[in-house]
């Protein structure tokens, strides 16, 4: 079978369309390329979603951990220290098990000029049930790492706001937010690189894959159980996940670029690297 | 355990669920809280170890034992360490059984790979097929906990590394101004200082191991998930103590536990951190010391 042929089949398995049967026997590296590749557009749908979701998320938790108003503040600190106190691993078996017990029936919600029927059985499904793990716990994260910048902002730059006369929504809005966001940026890259990595746990803690669609990391442990041969399977996921890294480092730079625009070269906050891995 | 407990299906309420929690498979599961300790105890030291030595060697002058300790602490960073954990355990364990077969079966004229399967001489079978259940556990362990001390090695490396760097430059020189040699300055100087500065990335990492020990359950060690999720599973009346899905309220024990692990850890690395930053040359070092005036 030529590389074509395996592409045309294979490149979008894992949302269900083309070949239904997994490659079996003699497996080449082009059908690992192209199932492994295939299977990471789940690891994508699920970090950009969680990213985009989490970030509003992580602002209101932000903004929340640092106000003076106890009812605000305490459940914040609870939240985060929940989220991040525990393995990521045993937040998915948690949720899985939950969403399991709810029962299978639709909650009709009326809305006085129709209704809106709840589906709780997606909850127990890989794409929602996970999703809403992985927004909870990156907005958990980076609502740590938006505080921390928060307590940080340079005082003058108050001050300043103040002698303006702003105050209250558009001192935050126009001075502290902004400030915020650009001091928290490289951590929150930091971030965003390692929700796509722990993306890779979705379906090895509970929530099964359907009809073996799954994501690059599962198709990565399908070739390498098949094979008995770990030295193939498992570099590959790892250039791709080096690519995702790439790409996010690269995109998130470009934001930090626009970020830092008003600042002299000297003072801008440079972006590191840091293992922060498991969650 | 207790007398009562021999007809659990005559007993109820609060009896019954004494007799629940201290049965036989319970108390492996108690048991599973140990493994996990003991993982953490030996992979913490022994990730230091490989990290120390990391970080050695990318300091190193000699070109291509500083590229390979670059490359070690390079590793991790842009790969889900999960890979490396499925990863590790199964490469070790062929890397293994292949040295074995080259040395116990010389004479094995046919291909270790046939087709897809990876095939060594029954003598070089790692651990023996006739060895006791326990060995097989303990050598899967034994995989578990090397995966665990190398991918964390590697992060530790990185900190050491950085920790190394941050030891001020007038400190080496110094030394080197009271006659000291490399080796002398090395173990004297750089190495009793370097703590401090690294004690935030080591503090950092030791909160990641803790966090990272349910994935035991991944590289088939009976460990604390796998009986959360084998004791918790629906029981039908064929058991002795039947009883609905209850998983979920195992896994909030498991929540529970980790949340308390890492409650007392800040606690004490909040402790250590004060006690290394005495007398450093340090921000905290020096906060301590107009605290004492």
């Amino acid at each position: 079978m030529s590389c074509f042929q395996t592409i045309q089949d294979y490149a979008l398995r894992s949302i269900g369309i083309g070949e239904r049967l997994l490659p079996k026997g003699e497996m080449t590296l082009c059908e690992h390329f192209t199932l492994i590749g295939s299977g990471l557009i789940w690891n994508l749908y699920y970090g950009a979603v969680a990213l985009f979701i989490g970030f509003f998320l992580a602002n209101t938790l932000a903004v929340a951990k640092a106000s003076g108003n106890v009812w605000a503040r305490k459940p914040a600190e609870w939240f985060i220290f929940v989220f991040r106190g525990s393995p990521l691993f045993i937040q998915f078996f948690l949720a899985y098990e939950a969403f399991v017990l709810i029962p299978r029936m639709g909650w009709d919600i009326p809305l006085g000029f129709m209704t809106v029927t709840v589906e709780t059985s997606w909850l127990s499904k890989a794409w929602l049930g996970a999703l809403i793990v992985l927004c909870l716990n990156t907005a958990a994260y980076s609502g740590e790492i938006f505080y921390g910048a928060l307590r940080s902002i340079p005082r003058g730059d108050i001050e300043a706001a103040d002698a303006y006369g702003m105050s209250g929504w558009s001192r935050f809005r126009r001075i502290m937010w902004p400030t915020m966001l650009r001091l928290a940026w490289p951590a929150y890259t930091n971030e965003a690189i390692f929700l796509f990595h722990a993306t890779t746990l979705v379906y090895f803690s509970g929530f099964p894959a359907f009809q073996q669609k799954g994501d690059a990391l599962y198709y990565a442990t399908y070739f390498a159980s098949r094979t008995f041969n770990p030295f193939v399977a498992y570099p590959v996921i790892a250039v791709y996940f080096i690519l995702l890294t790439l790409s996010v480092i690269a995109v998130f730079g470009l934001v930090n670029r626009r970020l830092n625009r008003h600042l002299p070269q000297s003072a801008r906050v440079k972006f590191r690297l840091r293992p922060q891995i498991i969650r | 355990m207790f007398a009562f407990c021999a007809d659990p299906k005559s007993i109820e309420g609060l009896q019954w669920l004494l007799c629940y929690l201290t049965s036989g498979k319970h108390m492996l599961f108690y048991a599973s809280f140990g493994t996990v300790l003991l993982l953490l105890a030996i992979t913490a030291p022994v990730a230091l170890a490989f990290g120390f030595g990391g970080a050695v060697a990318a300091r190193s002058s000699f070109l291509p034992l500083s590229l390979l300790g670059k490359a070690y602490t390079a590793m991790v960073r842009g790969v889900p360490d999960i890979i490396f954990f499925l990863f590790v355990p199964i490469a070790l364990d062929q890397g293994f059984e292949y040295l074995r077969h080259k040395v116990k079966c010389p004479d094995w004229t046919q291909s270790i790979w046939q087709g897809n399967d990876f095939i060594v001489c029954p003598e070089a079978k790692l651990p023996l097929s006739t060895s006791p259940q326990s060995v097989h556990e303990i050598y899967g362990f034994a995989l578990a906990v090397l995966a665990f001390a190398i991918v964390f090695g590697a992060f530790a490396a990185n900190v050491l590394y950085g920790a190394m760097r941050a030891v001020p430059r007038a400190q080496m020189e110094t030394a080197e101004a009271y006659g000291m040699s490399q080796r002398q300055a090395f173990w004297r100087v750089l190495v009793p200082q370097m703590w401090v500065y690294a004690l935030p990335g080591l503090s950092n990492l030791w909160m990641i191991l803790i966090k990272a020990t349910p994935l035991l359950f991944l590289l088939g060690v009976e460990d604390i998930v796998y009986w959360a999720r084998e004791l918790g599973g629906s029981k039908t009346q064929a058991f002795e103590y039947p009883h609905p899905d209850w998983r979920v309220w195992y896994f909030i024990v498991l929540l529970v536990f980790y949340l308390g692990m890492t409650r007392v850890s800040e606690g004490v690395l909040g402790r250590l951190t004060s006690r290394l930053s005495r007398g450093q040359a340090t921000l905290g070092g020096e906060m301590q010391r107009k605290a004492a005036r």
